[in-house]
Order: C-alpha cells, then sequence, then structure tokens
C-alpha cells in the first residue's frame, strides 16, 4: 500500500516540475498569442477601447510608404549582415582556428567582447562615434583614407544604414565567429591532409572539405543571424537618438511596430505587423533551411 | 603620409623581407601576416571601448580636442571626474530628487532576481522532461519547440495590455514574470541532465530523498557548469533589456540603466561625457561577470550548435 502511494508520487513529480512552465505559458504566451490575433482585426486606442474593423489594419499596414521603408531597409540590414558579417566571421574563425590553444583564447575573448554591451549601450556609444569632425570614426578614417572628416552619419538620410551596418558588424562578428569556430574544430584534421597531399590549392580545399563539414553550423549561423536581423530595433534606436533616422531611414519593422504600438497607441496595428514580421522570418528561414538541404543532395 | 600609414607600410615591409629571405619556408610570413591581422582586428574592436573609458575621465571642455587622452603634461588639468560628478548629482523628476546609483541598483536587483527565478524554474522543466516518463510529454516538447519559432515582437502588443489589464504596470513583475521560465533554458538543462546516470537517482530514491531533494542537491551540484553558463546569459539578457523597462515602467525612480542612458542622450545633449561616463559604468558588471564565467560560457554558447 505504501508503495502504491509512492509510486503515484513519483508520477505525479514531473507535472510539479513542469508546473511553473505549464502556469507562465498559458498565461503570458498561449494567451497573448490568441489575444494578438483578435487584436490584430481591432482598432484599439490604449490599451481598454477597442472595435472590431476586419482586415483594415493589414491593409493599412501593407499599404502605408514607411511599412515599405521599413521592410525595405530590414531587407538590407539583413541582406549585408549575412553577406558582409558572416563572410568576415568565418575568415576570422579559420584565421584563428589555427592558431594555438592560448592565443585563440585570448583573440577569441577579445573579439567577442563587444556582445556583453547592450544594443542600446552599444547605440549610445557610437552615437557620439559618429559625431562629424570630432568622432572617433571619422577621424580614423580621415587618417586612413583621406576621407570622410565631415560626414555627417546619423544625420545625412543615404548614411544611416551603412551606419547601423558598421556598428552592427563591430557587435556581432565576434558572436558569429564562436559558432564558426566551434563547427572549425570538429572538421576532421586528417581529410584536409589528405585533400593536401592529392594537390588540392587551398581554395579547393575550403570549398569542397571545410565548407561542406561545417555546414550544419553554417546554416545554424546564416538562420539565426536572419531572424536576429529581422528584428532589430534598439541599435538603430539608441543610435539615432529615440528617432528613426532623416526621411525614416533608420526605421525597421519592429521600430514601425513599436511606434505604432507605442506612441501612437494603437496596439492592433501592432499586433498586425507583429503577425507580418513572423510570417515574413518564417518563409525565410523555412527557405534557408531547404535550401542548404537541396545544396546537399546535390553534391 | 601619417603615423597610420607610416605604421601600416612597415608591417608590410616586414611581411616582405620575411617572405622573401625566407623562400624555402613561406611559412612563417604567413604566420606573421596571421598575427599581424588578428593584432589589428583585435585593435580595432578594443578601439571604441578604449575611446570610451577615456572620454569618461576627460575633462568636459577638451572631450573633443583630443581622440584618446591628452599628452601626459596637461593630466593634471584634463583628467579629472567631472562627468561623473555632474552624472551622480540628483535629477529632479516627478517623484523627488532620484540619483544616478539608484538606476544601478535597480538594474542589479532586476537582473539578479530575473537570473535566479529564471534558472530555477528552467532547470526544473529541464530535469522533468529528461528524467520522468509522463504522459503528454511529447506533446509538451512539440508545444515548446513551436513556442521557439514564434518571435518575440508578436506578443509585445498583447503582453502589454494583459499586464495593463492585471494591474502589474510600473512594477517589476511585469518584466520577471512573463520570462520566468524560459524555454531555451529548459532545453539547455534538459541536455545538460540526460547524460546523468539513473542509478544515481535510483539510489537517491532508496536512501529516502525526496523527490525534490533529489533534484537539488544531487542533480543541480553535477550541471553546475552548465548552470553558470545560463546564468551569465540570463543575466546579460536582463540587464540589457530596453524594451521591457521601456514599456512597463514609468516611475523615473523605478527605471534601469539602458532606459536611463538613452534617455540622457537626449537630456545630456551636449554633454558626451556624462552619459558616456554612465554607460562606461553600465558595462562593467556584464565585463566582470563574463571575466568570471567565460569558459563556461563560450562552451555552453558553441556546444549546442555543433550537436544539431
Amino acid at each position: 500500500m505504501k508503495h502504491e502511494k509512492y509510486r503515484a508520487y513519483v508520477k505525479r513529480t514531473p507535472y510539479l516540475f513542469l508546473a511553473p512552465y505549464l502556469c507562465l505559458t498559458c498565461i503570458f504566451f498561449v494567451y497573448p498569442l490568441i489575444s494578438a490575433f483578435m487584436l490584430s482585426f481591432q482598432q484599439t486606442n490604449g490599451p481598454k477601447s477597442r472595435a472590431f474593423v476586419g482586415l483594415s489594419n493589414y491593409s493599412f499596414v501593407l499599404t502605408d510608404p514607411d511599412f515599405h521603408k521599413a521592410v525595405t531597409n530590414t531587407a538590407i540590414y539583413a541582406v549585408f549582415s549575412i553577406f558582409l558579417q558572416l563572410p568576415i566571421s568565418l575568415g576570422l574563425a579559420m584565421l584563428l582556428n589555427a592558431a594555438k590553444d592560448k592565443t585563440k583564447g585570448f583573440f577569441r575573448l577579445i573579439i567577442f567582447s563587444p556582445n556583453l554591451v547592450g544594443q542600446i549601450f552599444v547605440g549610445v556609444i557610437f552615437s557620439v562615434l559618429f559625431v562629424p569632425r570630432y568622432g572617433l570614426f571619422n577621424r580614423f578614417m580621415q587618417s586612413l583614407i583621406y576621407w570622410g572628416l565631415e560626414n555627417r552619419w546619423l544625420e545625412n538620410p543615404t548614411l544611416v544604414l551603412p551606419a547601423i551596418i558598421i556598428t552592427a558588424l563591430w557587435m556581432y562578428v565576434g558572436f558569429n565567429m564562436i559558432y564558426f569556430l566551434a563547427g572549425l574544430q570538429s572538421v576532421d584534421k586528417s581529410l584536409i591532409e589528405a585533400a593536401r597531399i592529392d594537390g588540392a590549392n587551398p581554395w579547393q580545399v575550403f570549398w569542397n572539405v571545410t565548407l561542406p563539414a561545417i555546414k550544419p553550423v553554417a546554416t545554424f549561423v546564416v538562420v539565426m543571424s536572419t531572424i536576429g536581423s529581422f528584428q532589430l530595433f534598439e541599435l538603430p534606436f539608441a543610435l539615432l537618438k529615440g528617432e528613426f533616422g532623416p526621411s525614416s531611414s533608420g526605421l525597421f519593422i519592429v521600430s514601425y511596430l513599436y511606434s505604432m504600438a507605442f506612441r501612437a497607441g494603437d496596439l492592433g496595428t501592432g499586433a498586425a505587423v507583429g503577425w507580418i514580421l513572423t510570417l515574413i522570418i518564417m518563409i525565410i528561414s523555412l527557405a534557408q533551411i531547404k535550401l542548404s538541404g537541396t545544396l546537399e543532395e546535390g553534391k | 603620409m601619417n603615423s597610420i600609414h607610416t605604421f601600416l607600410l612597415v608591417l608590410a615591409v616586414l611581411f616582405a623581407v620575411l617572405y622573401a629571405f625566407q623562400p624555402k619556408r613561406p611559412k612563417i610570413a604567413f604566420i606573421y601576416l596571421r598575427y599581424i591581422v588578428l593584432i589589428l582586428i583585435a585593435a580595432l574592436v578594443l578601439a571604441p571601448f578604449f575611446w570610451l573609458i577615456c572620454a569618461a575621465f576627460k575633462d568636459p571642455d577638451v572631450l573633443m580636442k583630443y581622440t584618446f587622452l591628452p599628452p601626459l603634461t596637461e593630466w593634471a588639468k584634463e583628467i579629472n571626474l567631472s562627468n561623473f560628478k555632474e552624472l551622480f548629482k540628483n535629477q529632479p523628476s516627478m517623484e523627488g530628487d532620484v540619483y544616478f546609483w539608484q538606476y544601478i541598483i535597480n538594474s542589479l536587483f532586476l537582473a539578479s532576481i530575473t537570473t535566479i527565478v529564471q534558472m530555477f524554474f528552467s532547470s526544473m522543466g529541464g530535469y522533468a522532461l529528461a528524467k520522468y516518463d509522463f504522459r503528454g510529454k511529447k506533446m509538451v516538447m512539440l508545444f515548446m519547440l513551436a513556442s521557439m519559432m514564434i518571435p518575440g515582437v508578436v506578443l509585445l502588443a498583447p503582453v502589454y495590455k494583459l499586464i495593463v489589464n492585471i494591474g502589474l504596470m510600473d512594477t517589476y513583475w511585469a518584466l520577471v514574470l512573463p520570462g520566468a521560465c524560459s524555454v531555451f533554458g529548459m532545453f539547455l538543462f534538459r541536455q545538460a541532465i540526460v547524460g546523468i546516470p539513473n542509478d544515481l537517482i535510483e539510489a537517491g530514491r532508496i536512501d529516502g530523498c525526496s523527490e525534490f531533494s533529489i533534484f537539488m542537491n544531487l542533480i543541480m551540484p553535477l550541471v553546475r557548469p552548465m548552470t553558470g553558463a545560463f546564468c551569465l546569459v540570463t543575466f546579460l539578457g536582463s540587464w540589457n533589456n530596453f524594451l521591457g523597462p521601456q514599456v512597463y515602467i514609468n516611475a523615473q525612480s523605478k527605471l534601469t540603466l539602458p532606459v536611463v542612458l538613452n534617455q540622457y542622450v537626449g537630456v545630456y545633449a551636449n554633454q558626451y561625457g556624462v552619459f558616456l561616463a554612465g554607460t562606461l559604468l553600465a558595462i562593467i558588471p556584464p565585463a566582470i561577470l563574463f571575466f568570471c564565467l567565460q569558459k563556461e560560457f563560450i562552451s555552453g554558447l558553441s556546444s549546442g550548435a555543433v550537436k544539431g
């Protein structure tokens, strides 16, 4: 009898262990998710008043030129973070991978360090670094290539996006490098040796041995980096001092959501933007995963 | 021709010399090149930090005069703590005077509480998923995976509405509760605990430990490295969290550092030194934590990616 009771007790425990998660997820995930869905069909004015308006939130967002600007900016930023930031991260990881363990740890630590600093703090620091004439960045450019001393990075609409991309590069290059480095460390060294002996040049070794070997990690990094790029908000927000740049040049999808929901007080439109963003992210990451899969089969 | 150009030229010449004089072993020249590139990049990465430290201690009048530090002869006059003095001065607000140290304490308090709560709930959940078989386990795991696909910003508007409706606005509950149990953390803990042999748990049961004390006293000590890494990630996330306090907290005296420093960029529009000094203070605590836990952190960060 006692034994039976004990068995029942052990059977119940996992539910008790999971109870906090289950309760919290119901209140702060499932319920808001449903309410986000409802909310996106309602017009709200602050958190309390609302009226059902059908699809008009969606049609408003999809035809809003500001939203188009936000999508374009976000897409450009995402493209740069994949095709500029990731190759640099991979290059650094390969440089580091050949180094001795101690030096590896040392440089890894330094290059990773910007990641400890929150996006807001980075934005605050770089908003001064990009000051014309006196800012560190402009002075550096001036002494390196005699150009850019007077650039108004954060006031000139064409330079705002590059400034954000440069800042993000400084911040995230080390983060992605850590993943690539971990991937490279697990590559079988004898495979590379064998390719070398067979007369492959370093470029061929890279394309045909190293890259396929780190493909799972690379896919992971590309997908994570895309998802992160599409949710960019705090960095440009702080960099541009709480604004969205001249002629919306620093407006991103989440900035648009934020200004709709919390500045204009229109939670319904905010929810609609959230769903559109979710859809975009899901389509792109599925496409990336699929693409890397088919490439694999083709090889 | 300036100093940067001369420096780069000297490095290039050195490379050429090494390459030319060791034709049989070009390897040495390339090793040299690799370290030069790494050192230059490390310098570029560290430059903003060094600049920040200099800016915080420079006198406001000479902040823009020198790129980094003034010449040694001027140090007595131009290096001082006036930025910090200005920063720690009382700030009038709706609820009376607020001091900068208040924000530091708020941030520390909030990040610590968030970390402890999240670690506790996530490890409990992870343990249940790792070591028990129960009805609905598959469904819970599937649900967790699916919930990770939804970007957090979708929930921004509805959670805000919920927080307003249940009256948690302007309290720290609004910041701690929604993220009190992280799905990511549960998976991490599950991964770490799954490898622990079941015999240990059986032995604990035979010795009469309660299920909870098995978890607290037998399991948790064994996953300490993972716990360290997870705590660091959580602490950093909470310390750097901007959107939460920005949206849910109105009272000036309850704000945290990211929100306040973002404000200060506007308040001290012409006194860069003041908010730069504040930013310097804001990045020190995470840096200290990181240097204590960096080994666990980096291995914890990358282990999931390689296995997956």
